[in-house]
């Protein structure tokens, strides 16, 4: 961990005193994508009273924050990050966030659903739905409602599930957070609607248009620092249906005959360690995992146990105010 | 190959010693002409569909597919929410994202029915190309021709006429030549700057990737190929003059003010002078800073921040541009809208114009003609119903700097905002400034309003009540006027009794009539308090939108709204004018608050209950509030 330390520390460096000069220009789609960004980032800034940037300490955050802190060079963003904790994150996934938003100085509010927790609410014993339920969704809208934001950023992108590819990349919630798919704003150009009444608000995009494959090129020609846990390495793993969870912690629950095995794995995407599947993979530096994905036949959301009862369960869980 | 080797060759493909950078286009065609498909049929065969994806597709082409046995029913990929898998249709925008080692594609899919007009000018707000996909069976239909003037009006330059489904039309070389004469004679008048047809088989591949060997007859590229190879507009608006939108003014220490948006045209360096275009003021540009280090210059599509080398007055909002050729200035210009929302357009109501940055209210003056989509014929018309389209004039309450549409996308284009619902009602294309209007207000008067305000020992205002036939405005009205000129105040008091008869003796019931019987009264009214009076005005009003409109005509704090609040059966007990009477005998039609809505004020500065109240009393509250405002001492 110390070299993840080490690695965020040196770039919370690029972003404060004199800009540090490319060494390449990056990609033509990388940078035309970069700047679709930064335009609505800033847009967000100077149109809405109190914003926020969703943080979920995973590469598509990371590139989120990245896209931020350059999106307002030579200021920092002007607005804190919010992470809504299950409680079951991976612990490098804290040790990552922590050492980032302190390093860069910016402001990090971390909701934790204590009614939840009071309830015992969990991975294991109240299954994925609830679990996700309470302490994701319900979070997420106690977070909203305390601090009041107007809007809030979310690294969501449209080519993750089909009821994304048509959201907006400025979605109004109203007052209850829910998602109208039937009565969404038009949206031209590059402009937005940014108008809300009093208690209503709207989620911003920045990534709709990347792809996973951009994100991964992106981190590698701008050389973001991202959690370990993408990189393979040798962990401790369960096969559980045919799904390798990590033994991050010891209040993994072992079922009656297993036993951690060390497993060379990596993770396409990071949550609550419980629900998290890892691949078995040799990619232990981005290249790799570049290589990797240009083979990939699996969709990265698989990897996630709350999205495959059916196809339309993202849109019904979107509505009910999940990002 | 070494492992080494096959490494090497993925990262430099991925690299892409050949990316031209982003190509967005648009599918559009009528109902069954096969878009999704198509779209379906591009990511498949780009290889971009993963094995989960393509079992989740197995299963649901079993459940809700209509392409037979056996094959995969490429619309459901695309149809992604649970309303439009049920229906059967696309309801809405989706984006998809797939590319080649030449570009990265993205595409909006757009719907053919004719109520989701509006849909699809949002996916071709943003596209270079549209494909424009016709049945081989079925030819140029109407929707055909709509969707091609939307796709032009909204400034895609290149169209691609995909004749599909060529695999149920015998591959028929006749057949797809008939059609594309067809289409040029609708087509060739519009201004494309290329019309590219290709006979396809969306369903079985056929040109999309490869080449047809059932049409081999085909001389032209295929789909992909064209796709790849098609240029954008990119060169040309870095070709133009320079533009730049401020977005955000950059301030993180004194030291420091940079002005942070993204170059719309053209291409500015170091050095360049700019002038801040509503302001009309000009410096010249000391550094060009991104986070990758200052810039030697920066281009169209570039997202920078400018510093100055002096201090002038820009904010967001504000143009940086070239100054050897501004943007036009105005508050009155002539624009094309396409009309978004359930609830029609009215000329005079006030909406909220956001160009870029800026935001002002505006409102539509006149609507010269409307313009039949299917015929490309102009017609005449008073108002927009949703999906309409016409060109009209529209005066904004600020001076908006912009460009024609036809050279600008980006600063030539803006919405209408509903400033109660805030729904988008509208987008439009700015054809041209009305110059001569922009310079009529500025005349300063040497006796203003202040003077006359400051003779007369009162704060001009408006008065506006507002609620039910029967509610009591007339009458507290009239005890206020009397209260006021007790106390040596000058006033004047419009009603419907003095305004009807004559000034708005044209005006019927209807709701462009009422929307423009508002408007007069609030200009008269804004005449009368520039003479510094207090007037009282007393007026059913039964929309927010247009006291809203009164309201902005005035300086804020001038404009006090009392609701004057009855219950409707107490309104139909009084009945002074014998109105209710009538209007339940089916007399009187559009009679608000019988078979016309009343919307009531959300936030009036006022609420007076008159069925809780005398008269006298109410009368009494006004005047306090007249205290309060500071508008009588």
């Amino acid at each position: 961990m110390s070299d993840i330390k080490a690695a965020l520390e040196n770039y919370a460096g690029r972003f404060s005193g004199a800009a540090h000069p490319r060494s390449r220009p990056l990609s033509p789609h990388l940078k035309a994508l970069e700047a679709e960004s930064i335009h609505i980032m800033r847009e967000v800034a100077a149109e809405f009273e109190r914003p926020v940037m969703l943080y979920s300490i995973g590469k598509d955050s990371a590139v989120m924050l990245h896209l931020a802190l350059k999106a307002f060079y030579p200021s920092r963003p002007p607005f804190p990050l919010q992470h809504v904790d299950t409680g079951w994150k991976f612990r490098d996934m804290i040790t990552y966030r922590d050492t980032l938003a302190k390093a860069l100085g910016l402001e990090l509010r971390v909701e934790m659903n204590e009614e939840g927790v009071k309830r015992g609410i969990n991975p294991f014993d109240s299954g994925s739905n609830l679990h996700t339920q309470v302490m994701k969704t319900e979070a997420l809208r106690n977070a909203m409602n305390r601090h009041r934001y107007d809007a809030a950023f979310g690294g969501a992108r449209r080519d993750e599930e089909k009821s994304r590819a048509k959201e907006r990349i400025f979605s109004f919630r109203d007052a209850h957070h829910a998602w109208d798919p039937r009565n969404q704003r038009p949206e031209l150009w590059r402009t937005f609607n940014t108008r809300i009444k009093a208690g209503e608000s709207i989620r911003v995009f920045p990534l709709s248009n990347w792809t996973e494959l951009d994100i991964w090129q992106y981190i590698l020609e701008d050389d973001i620092p991202i959690v370990p846990l993408y990189l393979a390495a040798d962990r401790p793993v369960v096969e559980r249906d045919g799904t390798l969870l990590m033994v991050d912690d010891d209040r993994f629950r072992l079922h009656a005959g297993e036993t951690p095995q060390i497993r060379r794995i990596r993770f396409r995407t990071l949550g609550c360690y419980p629900l998290t599947g890892a691949i078995e993979s040799d990619a232990a530096s981005l290249e790799d995992i570049v290589l990797e994905m240009l083979t990939a036949r699996t969709s990265e959301r698989s990897g996630r146990l709350i999205d495959h009862d059916e196809s339309g369960s993202m849109e019904k869980k979107k509505r009910e105010g999940y990002f | 190959m070494a492992e080494g080797d096959a490494r090497s060759a993925v990262l430099s493909r991925l690299t892409r010693a050949g990316d031209k950078g982003v190509l967005r286009f648009i599918t559009c065609g009528s109902v069954d002409d096969g878009k999704s498909t198509l779209i379906g049929r591009l990511l498949y065969d780009s290889k971009l569909l993963f094995e989960d994806q393509i079992a989740t597709l197995q299963r649901d082409s079993k459940k809700h597919g209509t392409t037979g046995e056996n094959t995969m029913d490429f619309a459901l990929l695309l149809d992604g929410l649970e309303a439009e898998r049920e229906q059967g249709i696309t309801i809405d925008v989706a984006y998809r994202f797939f590319n080649t080692e030449k570009r990265k594609f993205v595409v909006a899919d757009t719907p053919g029915h004719e109520q989701y007009t509006r849909n699809m000018a949002t996916g071709a707000s943003t596209a270079d190309l549209a494909i424009i996909l016709v049945d081989a069976r079925k030819g140029v239909l109407t929707q055909t021709r709509r969707h091609t003037y939307i796709a032009n009006m909204m400034g895609i330059r290149h169209a691609v006429l995909a004749v599909n489904k060529m695999d149920v039309a015998e591959y028929s070389r006749s057949r797809f030549h008939e059609i594309v004469s067809d289409y040029l004679r609708v087509a060739e008048t519009l201004g494309f700057d290329s019309i590219t047809p290709i006979p396809i088989s969306a369903l079985h591949g056929d040109n999309i990737f490869a080449p047809s060997k059932a049409m081999s007859w085909h001389d032209g590229p295929t789909l992909l190929a064209h796709l790849e190879s098609v240029e954008t507009a990119t060169e040309e608006v870095a070709s133009r003059p320079f533009r730049m939108p401020v977005q955000w003014v950059n301030r993180p220490n004194l030291d420091f003010r940079g002005f942070s948006g993204a170059v719309t045209s053209g291409r500015i360096a170091a050095g360049d002078e700019i002038v801040a275009a509503l302001s009309g003021k000009t410096a010249n540009v000391a550094r060009i800073v991104t986070a990758d280090g200052d810039q030697p210059e920066a281009v169209a599509g570039d997202a920078v921040t400018i510093v100055l080398d002096r201090d002038i007055d820009v904010s967001r909002g504000d143009v940086l541009a070239d100054p050897k050729a501004r943007p036009e200035v105005s508050g009155q210009f002539a624009a094309e809208l396409l009309w978004m929302a359930e609830e029609e357009m009215l000329p005079g109501r006030s909406y909220l114009l956001k160009a870029g940055g800026q935001a002002t209210p505006a409102s539509v003056t006149t609507l010269k003609h409307k313009l039949n989509v299917n015929t490309f014929e102009k017609e005449p018309g008073t108002s927009l119903k949703l999906n309409e389209i016409g060109v009209c004039t529209l005066a904004a309450s600020r001076a908006v700097a912009f460009d024609p549409y036809a050279d600008q996308r980006d600063t030539g284009s803006f919405i209408l905002v509903d400033r109660f619902t805030n729904q988008t009602v509208a987008a439009g294309m700015i054809e041209f400034g009305l110059r001569r209007a922009s310079n009529v207000h500025t005349h300063a008067m040497d006796v203003d309003k202040s003077r006359r305000s400051v003779m007369k020992g009162q704060k001009p205002g408006v008065l506006w009540f507002t609620g039910l036939s029967g509610a009591g405005k007339s009458t507290i009205a009239n005890l206020v006027e009397r209260k006021l000129a007790e106390a040596g105040r000058h006033t004047y008091s419009l009603d419907g009794d003095n305004v009807r008869h004559g000034l708005n003796r044209d005006l019927g019931f209807t709701d462009a009539d009422r929307v423009e019987n508002i408007r007069r009264i609030g200009e008269v009214a804004r005449l009368f308090v520039d003479a510094g009076l207090i007037v009282t005005c007393s007026f059913i009003s039964p929309f927010r939108a247009e006291r809203q409109m009164v309201r902005d005509m005035l300086d804020d704090g001038s404009f006090i709204e009392v609701f004057v609040d009855a219950p409707l059966e107490l309104c139909i007990q009084r009945d002074p004018k014998g109105l209710y009477k009538k209007a339940q005998a089916g007399e009187i039609k559009n009679f608000t608050g019988f078979d016309s809505p009343y919307e009531t004020p959300e936030a009036p500065e006022l609420h007076l209950r008159t069925g809780e109240m005398s008269a006298d009393e109410a009368a009494e509250q006004v005047i306090e509030q007249l205290i309060r405002q500071g508008l009588i001492g």
